[in-house]
């Protein structure tokens, strides 16, 4: 649905970059990023051979492995107008530490920081775009805003902004929304216990909340408080917030059951 | 202090099952936070300060050498004595020697994180002194032989019960022969005896949370006047202080204790806040005779010309720790030394050594709480990833992870590749369903023992795309 018509030099080429838990686990995200993207009236397009963002590999200590994959990234994306990835921490990685990579390096540094200048964060962009809302939700919906997004990218305000024009939807914040859910990446698995009583701490603000469905910008984040709300037996629904906002919310939410369906 | 940072994890999981830490811990996340944030909703330039306060710091690491020079003469011509030691042991030993010239029996303390660092007490107690805590948290933890587990309230993990019932069995002593269940009346008792112990000491050993350059002057702040007991009564004044605690001018200083306290506690400014210059002069009523101060290497020195120099901007404010959901789950003992937190996981390795302490650097998700609130704007995430770095590139890491990233480097290089393993990924995933839902994973001592997997869909992402690209369909 083209509500914004862009021609000529109004119109410019933008590049998905899915982000691996997306690619892998919940695909509908990144088709929903994609309706979004394509109500701007710009072109999209999700160049093939991309992969991850390296931070896996960059927070773990391998920095020469996460200077090769941002390389490809920087050849694979530069050409663009606009990168748009549906993750604060996949694009922080590109956005803040592309450029921290190549700091020695002074024709890639120059490279990765005019890639840095046009990437965005999904929600901060179609903010930024003005982008039309057309989506229905009945629902409370409480936002985790999550801590590459907020902290690294300033993502804060920009998803509220889009949910509030959803119809029929009503925002509710629940106490410390800004503390870590802890995924962190490998270090749910490293210290499993300690992210077990941080995601639990998490839950119990949303329960307290009131809020029926949890939205946020970030997979990682929500698998995790998802998967523990499933575990303790919460139905409450979770979206990405592009799936809200984009209205594809007829089928299950992020670890719910098939057969479990909104309003 | 002996380290006991090779038993994190262990340690850490105790703490998460101990109710009545995690009920103390509350005073952390709820408590100091929101005092904090009370403290500096009405300073509309508190992001200023951070800002020109991080100046000063890093101003003052690139200058280190001229700016202790200037304090030690500025000392010096005070009246007073600079000693330098390169490390814990030679710092013990001046210490020792200096009390031990004296013929010190009685030795009372302020609050010194780096007097903990150089084992301070261990060597004087060794040596037949007896040595008095006189800082609330700290004379608590002593009484409980506990090492601090917080550096602005090292007790903070105590319960008022707790400190109820040590003071019971320890003031015994003293002829206190009634359990005081109510704070005044166990703040009472504990000035009461401690006043004794002021009147009777040797020597006073205090920290520095600033040493000022220009005027050879140590500061120290405290809520309970114990520093200024400490250092006025007895005829010996030591002060214990780590090198980077060097700032250039007093108007440095009064711009960095504008931060500190509101960032520590929410308070506009400690109770009180004291400046040191020499000893006492002829024309004082009170002061001591002797003024020393101990400057402590420590490594110090190795941080400054390394990647880990902003570390030593920290004027060890404690706010790090209070906004750390991790410091805030497993409280300050479980990191096994003296700096708990974001900036002991930092420090700590530093200091006694990153084998020593091979998990601190990576008990941590990066989410920056911790860097935004530290008043000197430590980038505290990016220098824990350093010491990852470090890790990785001494072989540090167990051969699991390396496997492990060296696989996802490989399929990262091949794009092609990566596409594939992406879809075998899902597909073996997708065997593990339960109707979308994942309960167990074969090998997973991590995700699936407490929370649930999310079912990837039918293919990845970017094979649904192609194929729908190839159709032309896109739903």
């Amino acid at each position: 649905m083209n509500t914004n018509t862009k021609t000529g030099a109004g119109q410019k080429r933008i590049a998905f970059f899915v982000t691996c838990l997306v690619d892998m686990i919940r695909p509908s995200i990144g088709f929903a990023a994609l309706k979004l993207l394509e109500a701007t009236g710009h072109t999209v397009e999700v160049p093939e051979s991309q992969s991850c963002c390296g931070q896996a590999a960059y927070n773990s200590g391998d920095i020469e492995a996460a200077r090769q994959t941002a390389r490809r990234h920087i050849e694979l994306f530069e050409a663009y107008d606009y990168v748009v990835a549906p993750s604060g921490s996949c694009l922080a990685m590109i956005k803040t530490d592309y450029p921290v990579l190549f700091e020695d390096q002074a024709e890639m540094h120059k490279r990765a920081i005019a890639l840095s200048e046009k990437s965005f964060e999904l929600l901060s962009f179609l903010d930024l775009q003005g982008v039309a809302i057309e989506a229905e939700y009945h629902g409370t919906v409480t936002y985790h805003d999550s801590c590459s997004g907020l902290r690294s990218l300033g993502v804060k305000h920009q998803p509220r902004n889009l949910l509030n024009k959803v119809k029929g939807l009503s925002l509710t914040e629940m106490n410390d929304a800004e503390v870590c859910c802890g995924f962190g990446g490998a270090f749910c698995v490293k210290f499993p216990e300690i992210s077990n009583h941080m995601v639990t701490d998490k839950l119990n603000n949303i329960l307290t909340s009131k809020a029926d469905t949890l939205a946020g910008g970030d997979l990682g984040c929500l698998m995790n408080i998802a998967g523990k709300l499933s575990r303790q037996g919460v139905a409450l629904r979770c979206f990405h917030t592009a799936e809200i906002l984009a209205g594809m919310t007829d089928g299950p939410g992020i670890c719910a059951s098939k057969g479990t369906s909104g309003t | 202090m002996k380290s006991a940072s090779d038993q994190f994890s262990t340690n850490a999981n105790r703490a998460l099952d101990n109710p009545i830490l995690q009920h103390a811990l509350l005073n952390v996340k709820q408590g100091l936070v929101n005092r904090r944030l009370q403290a500096i909703q009405n300073i509309p330039q508190f992001e200023e300060w951070r800002t020109y306060a991080s100046q000063i710091k890093t101003h003052t690491l690139a200058n280190m050498d001229f700016y202790l020079q200037q304090y030690e003469q500025q000392v010096i011509a005070s009246g007073g004595q600079v000693h330098w030691a390169s490390d814990a042991e030679e710092a013990q030993q001046i210490i020792l020697s200096i009390c031990q010239q004296v013929g010190a029996k009685t030795v009372v303390k302020g609050k010194s994180m780096a007097g903990e660092e150089i084992g301070v007490n261990d060597i004087l107690e060794e040596n037949d002194m007896e040595v008095v805590e006189t800082d609330l948290g700290e004379y608590i933890i002593q009484l409980a032989k506990e090492p601090p587990s917080h550096i602005i309230v090292p007790a903070v993990h105590k319960t008022k019960e707790q400190i109820s019932d040590l003071f019971f069995e320890n003031h015994q002593a003293y002829g206190c022969h009634e359990r005081l269940t109510e704070v005044p009346d166990l703040v009472n008792e504990a000035r009461k005896i401690m006043r004794e112990k002021f009147h009777a000491a040797d020597v006073g050993i205090t920290g520095a949370n600033f040493l000022i350059a220009e005027t050879g002057t140590s500061v120290i702040v405290t809520n309970e006047g114990n520093g200024d007991l400490s250092s006025c009564l007895p005829r010996v004044h030591i002060v214990t202080a780590g090198i980077e605690k060097i700032v250039p001018k007093l108007a440095d200083a009064s711009l960095l204790l504008r931060l500190l306290a509101r960032s520590a506690t929410g308070q506009d400014s400690e109770t009180y806040s004291t400046f040191f210059t020499g000893p006492k002069r002829e024309q004082d009523q009170t002061g001591p005779d002797q003024y020393h101060v101990v400057l402590i290497d420590n490594h110090r020195t190795e941080m400054l010309s390394s990647e880990l120099r902003p570390m030593l901007r920290c004027i060890r404010c404690g706010a790090c720790m209070n906004h750390c959901p991790v410091y805030t789950s497993i409280g300050g003992h479980a990191y096994g030394w003296v700096y708990p937190g974001p900036m002991g996981s930092i420090l700590t390795p530093s200091t006694i050594g990153l084998e020593n302490a091979k998990e601190l650097p990576n008990a941590c998700t990066l989410n920056g709480r911790c860097a935004s609130v530290c008043p000197v704007k430590i980038p505290l995430p990016s220098l824990l990833r350093s010491l990852r770095i470090r890790q990785f590139d001494r072989g540090m890491m167990s051969w699991q992870a390396r496997t492990g990233l060296k696989v996802w480097a490989l399929l990262n290089r091949y794009p092609t590749l990566y596409g594939l393993a992406t879809r075998i990924a899902v597909k073996g995933l997708g065997l593990l369903s339960n109707n979308g839902v994942i309960k167990s994973i074969p090998l997973d001592a991590g995700w699936t023992p407490h929370r649930d997997m999310t079912a990837p869909g039918k293919d990845s992402f970017m094979h649904q795309y192609r194929q729908q690209q190839k159709s032309g369909d896109r739903s």
